[in-house]
């Protein structure tokens, strides 16, 4: 047999990441379809799936990439409400919810895809901060104009406006977005075995995707742009790649997501959202896929657990903050660097003075 | 006139805007990082003057001296206890921190004041002038923002050339180890910066909810990413540069809310950004930096 040591890191992170994400399931599947679940986290499992994805996808821009993107939101966006047009013309073509989502979640990825494609060409020319600000408008763009945008459905097929819900001239149908209120009357189709599988289907993209050789010319630019650009490494078209596989992702959770409300307003993905996806994803480890499926979990569901203690419940944002704050002081400081390393110096000769001592109770690791 | 009235709109609510991107060009220059906690100061600038006005009956000029003096002392702890242990790390764990900051200064906001919005009294004495047989109204809260940012221009300028101080701050800016091996101490100059971008994001704090009386603990965020992108769109890091940018930004936002759309103002605004830095990738006014290989 194998010993998981002996294998390439690329076969190890792909076990103990689809490992940990499938053990999730097989324990939280059960659970959810015998109704052990709670009502609160019942509600987060779908929402978390979406997230996990969307920090997956953002840690391809952010920590594979090294760009900083704050308009990741703004895909999740192009990819909901595409999505939702999507499934509701579908409603009567296609019968089968499960297919209808899977094309849902396609159509809202191929979207978010081409929004990706037409925002990276003039971004990516940018770098550092001024990157981030344009992302970050171009995220507010998406939202603002999401926000004036009217559709309705009827048997003539889809209709656009951008004034309001007059101007469509329908003759009977429905609408399916309303300006500032979104889209309104969703057909709630997502299911948390979905979920699961756009995980798995992320994993699949992105760890093939970091572990080939688009993967390591898009690393080897984040580490020196100048030293891959100067052995013929194309820097736009890899960074064009990761930057649109990243919206094409974000746009199929962003589909996943709103398949899970009835309503959904475009000014759910403003720029805070963008902001809660990058804090999962830097507290989770830059380049760090398990790091940040871990850290979208335990954020995401923080705030919820909270709600439960009582007392605690009002005070949950600031604990949320203040967890926030320390985690990023503990992690990055150069103080609690040093403590670290002398707590470990520290117990490293008590350890071995014990073994000179004649003990043998202690491990080597100490 | 109305064409004339819009531009003295957009230059008050623009001189609002350039008060707050100053605070967030001194920051990025010196700490070489986005302090988005900054618009949140704005807020609490605006709650401690409403605080002391309604409250304590303090009269209105002083009220806004309080609210500066809270604000730099709250300048001055975010820096020491979350930013300082963070100056070795990388930005982005300092960018995180500044977000984690911004939360709270927004929820514990939300616990001591609630979300109603409050109507906030202005503190501009004064009554609006009329012109021109009442064709042309301005506002007295828009000559006052414009006064006074003016003021606050001359006087950093003054201070950043001249000063012992400003010179110290612009040293560290240029290189933080060889200015502290001239004797300077940086950590005293950047909290210094802090207390000032601070102080004067109090003073927009009260000047923008004068204008625009609603006040939550949410009111400084938009008016902080604005002001972050009129630094941006001036060159960050340039105090010039914030002034101008500001303004621009409010002459084309209320331009745009009156003659396209008031629902895509924004996404106007934030195209011309994108415009401006795809031309030029610094910025009106900043300069670009050589790169070395």
């Amino acid at each position: 047999m194998l010993k998981y040591k002996s294998l390439s890191k690329f076969a190890r992170t792909n076990i103990t990441t689809y490992g940990i994400v499938i053990i999730a399931f097989a324990i939280l599947f059960p659970l959810q379809s015998a109704g052990m679940l709670s009502n609160s986290i019942n509600g987060q499992l779908i929402p978390i799936c979406a997230y996990i994805v969307l920090a997956i996808s953002l840690n391809l821009t952010v920590g594979v990439l090294g760009e900083l993107s704050l308009g990741h939101a703004g895909f999740m966006s192009v990819g909901a409400f595409s999505g939702v047009i999507a499934a509701a013309s579908m409603q009567d073509a296609v019968g089968f919810e499960p297919l209808r989502l899977a094309l849902t979640i396609i159509i809202g990825g191929i979207f978010a895809g081409i929004a990706g494609l037409l925002i990276g060409i003039p971004v990516l020319r940018l770098r550092g901060d001024y990157l981030a600000i344009v992302t970050l408008a171009f995220g507010e763009i998406i939202k603002n104009i999401i926000n004036c945008l009217y559709v309705g459905i009827d048997a003539g097929g889809l209709h656009f406006s951008v004034t309001d819900t007059a101007s469509l001239g329908m003759s009977g149908g429905r609408i399916i977005l309303n300006g500032p209120q979104g889209a309104v009357g969703i057909s709630k189709i997502a299911t948390f075995p979905a979920g699961f599988i756009l995980i798995l289907f992320t994993l699949f993209i992105v760890l093939n995707l970091i572990y080939s050789r688009t993967g390591r010319a898009i690393t080897a630019i984040r580490d020196n742009r100048i030293a891959a650009e100067s052995v013929g490494i194309g820097v736009t078209k890899y960074k064009l790649t990761a930057f649109i596989v990243s919206a094409a992702l974000a746009g199929m959770a962003g589909a996943l997501y709103a398949m899970n409300f009835s309503t959904i307003a475009p000014r759910k993905f403003d720029f805070n959202t963008s902001i809660l996806i990058l804090v999962f994803v830097v507290l989770g480890g830059m380049g760090n896929i398990l790091g940040s499926i871990i850290a979208t979990t335990v954020l995401y569901m923080l705030p919820e657990m909270l709600r439960d203690f009582r007392g605690f419940s009002d005070y949950r944002m600031l604990i949320y903050a203040v967890v926030l704050i320390l985690v990023m002081l503990l992690t990055n400081s150069s103080k609690a660097k040093q403590t670290a390393e002398n707590i470990k110096f520290r117990l490293k000769n008590t350890f071995t003075r014990r073994k000179g001592g004649g003990s043998g109770e202690v491990s080597e690791n100490g | 006139m109305t064409l004339v009235s819009n531009l003295i709109n957009g230059i008050s609510l623009g001189s609002v805007y350039a008060i707050i991107a100053l605070g967030y060009t001194m920051v990025y220059g010196i700490a070489k990082m986005l302090n988005f906690a900054h618009g949140d100061v704005i807020m609490v600038g605006a709650y401690i003057s409403y605080v002391s006005t309604a409250s304590l009956n303090v009269p209105p000029l002083l009220s806004v001296v309080i609210a500066m003096a809270v604000c730099t002392v709250l300048g001055i702890l975010i820096e020491g206890l979350a930013y300082r242990p963070l100056r070795k790390a990388s930005s982005l764990a300092v960018l995180i921190t500044a977000i984690g900051v911004s939360y709270l200064l927004q929820n514990a906001a939300l616990l001591i004041w609630g979300s109603t919005p409050i109507s906030f009294a202005s503190v501009v004495p004064f009554d609006s002038v009329s012109l021109f047989g009442g064709k042309l109204v301005i506002t007295a809260e828009s000559i006052v923002t414009v006064a006074v940012s003016i003021v606050i221009m001359v006087l950093l300028n003054l201070f950043t050339k001249k000063g012992k101080m400003g010179k110290a701050m612009r040293a560290v800016s240029e290189d933080k180890d060889a200015a502290q091996l001239m004797g300077i101490n940086t950590n005293a100059t950047i909290s210094m910066t802090f207390a000032i971008g601070s102080a004067l994001a109090a003073v927009a704090g009260v000047l923008l909810c004068s204008a625009y009386p609603m006040l939550t603990p949410t009111t400084g965020s938009m008016p902080g990413i604005k002001a972050f992108t009129a630094a941006v769109f001036g060159g960050i890091g340039s105090i010039p540069g914030a002034m101008l940018g500001g303004i621009m930004l409010g002459v084309i936002e209320i331009f745009a809310t009156s003659y396209i759309s008031s629902e895509l103002s924004n996404a106007i605004l934030f195209a011309i950004l994108i415009i401006v830095l795809l031309v030029k990738p610094t910025g009106l006014l900043g300069k670009a930096v050589k790169e070395k290989v």
